[in-house]
């Protein structure tokens, strides 16, 4: 759709696509932001609720296609892969972070860590999955993402030899799955 | 449970001391930042419990989340403001 | 249901405890991120969701609505903390900081 190569969404530069994906598009960002106003307001006076709808209108006209950029096919199957994708990362976090504990009340810290610093190459295209793929790293415990630019090339701080030899590994293939493309 | 929630907030004031350690004695000035943001984390569970303490949750969840935003923007600005300065005390890192 | 939340929120305050303990003995400064960064965020989840648990116990909707808030916590703090820490690295290294390393190992 309008995803251009890097990932980014063009605004403006696009001709406007049908006038009805546009309006749908509009429709689920208002109905979205005024969601979140009611949550986070939690009052139901009128006034409140008008004031909701007039700013979740605004920026709805405004930002529509920030949001929910392309309503194509794939975009939704990306989502819904995004979504099975979540629950495994926060069990991955999960596992791992029990590992750092440990390492933390080790009495003989020093010998059990051995920090380095990799680098290794994917061939991640969009700018998505490759934020999607550091933001995975980093929140896992153990690795940090140092740096990790568009040409997918990621450098990461590991805190000792059992994190790093993990690394590239099953979560690279799952997020290249997600947003499909080749590792 | 107001005992159990009061006792638990007293931990983490605790364990803000440890967090502290850190920001008085770091050796660098971005480990003072790592303090910092260790302690932000964890007030933003302290105002959480307080809030449940004054039974005024509804209030006090407001606070907490415009202080886990504030935290971020904090050590965000902090750390583009150290960006390109060279030798941040780095003698003491070699031990 | 109040043992679950009490569970809650002693492993999070044990996890923050891993964390300060950490951020004390570890050596050098990007060894330091690890359980800074990451055991805190851990330690919030767990507390965040041991805390809109209780909340949820006189079961309304407006309690539901605060719960769906505070629960926003969490979500806004997994977003927001990788990015700190990185942001942090990244001017660590651009100041020049070497990193720790373990000579015995090395040889």
């Amino acid at each position: 759709m309008t995803v251009s190569s890097n990932g980014g969404v063009k605004k403006g530069s696009t001709p406007p696509r049908t006038w009805f994906k546009a309006f749908f598009s509009f429709l689920l960002t208002f109905v979205f932001m005024f969601l979140c106003w009611i949550v986070l307001s939690g009052k139901f006076d009128p006034l409140l609720l008008w004031l909701g709808g007039i700013s979740s209108f605004f920026v709805a006209y405004n930002f529509y296609d920030l949001l929910f950029p392309a309503l194509g096919r794939r975009y939704f199957i990306i989502f819904l892969k995004f979504s099975a994708y979540v629950p495994w990362v926060i069990w991955e976090i999960i596992k791992a972070n029990f590992h750092l504990l440990y390492l933390a009340f080790h009495p003989r810290l020093k010998e059990m860590i051995d920090p380095q610093i990799i680098t290794f190459e994917t061939h991640l295209k969009s700018d998505i999955a490759i934020a999607t793929l550091a933001n995975s790293i980093t929140l896992t415990p153990g690795t940090i993402t140092v740096s990790a630019n568009s040409d997918g090339v990621f450098k990461v701080h590991a805190i000792d030899s059992q994190s790093a030899d993990a690394l590239p590994g099953i979560m690279l293939t799952k997020v290249a799955q997600i947003f499909g493309e080749t590792i | 449970m107001t005992t159990f929630f009061l006792s638990v907030a007293l931990g983490l004031c605790f364990l803000m001391l440890f967090s502290l350690y850190r920001v008085l004695f770091g050796p660098t000035v971005l480990d003072r930042l790592v303090g910092v943001n260790a302690i932000g984390s964890k007030t933003v569970v302290l105002l959480l419990l307080i809030g449940f303490l004054y039974e005024r949750i509804d209030m006090f969840v407001d606070i907490a989340l415009a202080y886990a935003f504030l935290n971020f923007v904090a050590v965000l600005a902090a750390s583009r403001y150290f960006h390109k300065r060279k030798g941040l005390y780095e003698e003491s890192f070699l031990e | 249901m109040n043992l679950l939340v009490v569970l809650f929120l002693l492993v999070g305050v044990f996890f923050f405890l891993g964390g300060a303990i950490g951020i004390i003995r570890m050596p050098g400064f990007y060894t330091r991120l690890h359980p800074a960064g990451i055991l805190d965020t851990m330690g919030i989840l767990l507390m965040v969701t041991g805390i809109a648990l209780y909340n949820l116990i006189p079961f309304s909707f407006d309690s539901l609505l605060l719960s769906i808030k505070i629960f926003l916590i969490v979500f806004f703090v997994f977003l927001s903390s990788p990015t700190a820490t990185h942001s942090i690295v990244d001017a660590g290294m651009r100041a020049g900081l070497r990193h720790w390393t373990n000579k015995k190992r090395r040889g």
